[in-house]
């Protein structure tokens, strides 16, 4: 009953209300869509990690490497000699090398030329059809085939580079032979072929350029990649193909450590550890997301101090029915509460809308950045732990600002607010 | 039925208070009287254990409130009297019906939703028992305030100026309902006022001086 009185006062002097709730709807939607983005993104970065010791690739920026290897979400920064790199890929302390040729994309999709460790090293499952066995054969991400209805048997051309408005390889189109099950990894939204159907896609370009000066151009592949200078290869004429990158897990941490150092020194590649590239990234994005914890939190005081000011203004006016629920038996612990519960409530409310609210909000967000960079971000996920910290933090902002007009209503004097009535 | 014996009370050093004793058997009706000042509200809120008495005895069904602990004097205020206002209080958000009701869950833990309706029935009050208090006429608010009080069944029922923000005619009608209602439920009605217009109708008066 005293909730019941509680509940019909929230409501009985609704602007009030409406004030307090807006606060806290606000703060907790921005906390619970911060929560959300950094809790996925941090695991889709993290579970595409997963196995990759270190990644080999052209001279750089060790992130752009890591970004355009392990999260293709950026452009590589070169290409390397696959001879170059097989030295180090057949050293015995790797475990596994899973060899990466990309630079060309369907729809913006990447199109990835790998062997079938691909598949092993990231335990990705075909949902349908089989794993491309010929060239030109490829296996696509679900959310690819969920997003553009490629099916198995559907044949396509790539584009050169990683935006969607490039060249078109006409020569040859790509056969889907499978659909990969979805694994919440970078694969759900990547092309997979076999590496030599990247390489003939571009001997068919040199093919084009046949009267340059180099007759051996078609032993003499090469992957593009954004940035790349096309003299390089005439500059220095290299037997063997390219590749982009390389995955590399070992069996052996003394590796781990040394390599990252030797092989720049020894050869024209290096070697970069995602683990500290990517912590590196989270660093950098950890300043803008505390900032707008700091602000969100703010805004939950701000929400505070309403639900504080409201009770506490309001207090004269009902100290008459505080006076009538004692003149009734009712006992100053029941005052108290009453107060607290109004507050709780409207913490309650606050932190409901606010979760749905935020849900909403990171729903469209995950509309753009599905559109901008591939990765989409799931908002029917709940954080028990998190969000329920935040609950239990609204909860308290809620109780803090109610308990001085709380222990306001617990000690009034009875006889003294009816004789002055 | 409720009793006192020599009870005293000080607001502060220079103003003392020796009332009267009361004592009001159940069914009856005692007329409290007397002009400003002279702590009829305060003896009011003495029987309501509402304050404490410096000194003397103050029993209701043979319960000596002043031996009670608050959470206890609480309750017992809750389940043995009903206190009516000069002013009409209620708890705005509710309806005048929950108004009533509520008064049956905090004194007894049991929503008393029938009685209450009969009672509210009883007092002419039936179309409006679904309505805000603050919808209602004065004289209608004070019905409500006297349905609230009777709820309990309380062995005493204090009512405070009950009448002064009536018309004569409303008054009347009042006061005779009270002590109608007293004698109904048996239980002891004491009246504080100071309007003239009741010492007609009660035999049983004291005068505060």
């Amino acid at each position: 009953m005293i909730s019941k009185i509680a509940w019909k006062n929230t409501w009985f002097k609704p602007l009030n209300t409406f004030l307090s709730i807006i606060l806290l709807t606000a703060s907790v939607s921005i906390i619970s869509i911060l929560i959300l983005l950094q809790k996925q993104f941090e695991e889709k970065f993290s579970s595409s990690m997963d196995n990759i010791d270190l990644v080999l690739g052209a001279k750089g920026s060790p992130l752009q490497l890591i970004l355009s290897s392990v999260y293709q979400i950026d452009a590589p920064p070169g290409n390397i000699s696959y001879t170059e790199a097989e030295v180090w890929m057949n050293k015995p302390m790797v475990e596994s090398a899973v060899p990466l040729a990309y630079g060309d994309n369907y729809l913006g999709y990447k199109i990835v030329g790998t062997t079938e460790n691909y598949t092993k090293h990231f335990g990705l499952k075909i949902q349908q059809g089989n794993l491309f066995a010929k060239d030109f054969e490829v296996v696509v991400g679900s959310n690819i085939a969920a997003n553009i209805g490629l099916k198995i048997g559907d044949t396509f051309f790539g584009t050169h580079g990683d935006v969607e408005e490039g060249e078109v390889h006409d020569h040859h189109a790509y056969k889907v032979v499978g659909i990969l099950v979805p694994s919440g990894k970078v694969a759900d939204q990547l092309i997979l072929t076999n590496i030599a159907s990247v390489w003939h896609m571009h001997d068919h370009e040199h093919e084009g350029h046949a009267e340059d000066a180099h007759n051996h151009s078609a032993e003499e592949p090469h992957v593009h990649a954004e940035g790349e200078e096309h003299h390089h290869e005439e500059v220095n004429p290299h037997e063997g193909k390219e590749i982009t990158a390389v995955l590399l897990k070992l069996r052996n941490n003394m590796a781990k450590m040394t390599w990252p150092r030797i092989i720049p020194q020894n050869t024209e590649m290096q070697a970069a550890s995602p683990a500290l590239e990517v912590n590196r990234l989270f660093a950098l994005f950890g300043v803008g997301i505390s900032a707008l914890t700091y602000l969100a939190y703010g805004i939950m005081f701000i929400s505070g101090i309403s639900i504080f000011v409201a009770l506490y203004n309001t207090l004269k006016e009902r100290r008459y029915e505080f006076a009538l629920l004692r003149i009734t038996g009712a006992t100053k612990f029941q005052l108290l509460w009453l107060v607290l519960l109004e507050s709780i409530f409207l913490c309650t409310i606050g932190f409901i809308l606010g979760i749905v609210f935020g849900r909403i909000g990171l729903y469209f967000l995950s509309i753009s950045s599905q559109e901008e960079f591939k990765m989409a971000f799931d908002p029917f996920e709940f954080l028990w732990k998190e969000e329920g910290m935040l609950f239990v933090a609204t909860l308290a902002v809620g109780i803090v600002a109610a308990i001085i007009p709380a222990i306001k209503a617990y000690s009034l004097n009875i006889s003294k607010t009816l004789a002055n009535a | 039925m409720i009793k006192t014996q020599n009870v005293t009370f000080s607001y502060s050093a220079t103003q003392k208070f020796h009332f009267p004793d009361v004592d009001c058997p159940n069914g009856q009706t005692l007329l409290v009287t007397g002009n400003s000042g002279t702590g009829k509200t305060t003896l009011l809120h003495l029987l309501g254990g509402l304050l404490q008495p410096t000194a003397g005895n103050i029993t209701i069904n043979n319960q000596d409130i002043l031996q009670l602990n608050a959470a206890k004097l609480d309750a017992f205020r809750g389940q043995s009297i009903g206190m009516i206002l000069q002013k009409s209080f209620f708890i705005e958000a509710l309806s005048v019906l929950d108004n009533v009701v509520l008064a049956s869950w905090i004194a007894k833990k049991s929503k008393a939703k029938e009685k209450a309706l009969s009672i509210l029935d009883n007092l002419g009050l039936k179309d409006h028992v679904h309505k805000l208090p603050s919808q209602l006429s004065i004289g209608q608010q004070q019905r409500v305030n006297i349905a609230r009080a009777l709820i309990n069944n309380p062995s005493v029922i204090l009512a405070d100026e009950p009448t002064s923000s009536l018309d004569d005619e409303n008054a009347l009608i009042v006061a005779r309902l009270l002590s109608d209602l007293a004698k109904e439920y048996q239980s002891s009605l004491i009246i504080v006022t100071h309007d003239q217009r009741l010492k007609s109708l009660f035999n049983h008066q004291i005068t505060l001086s």
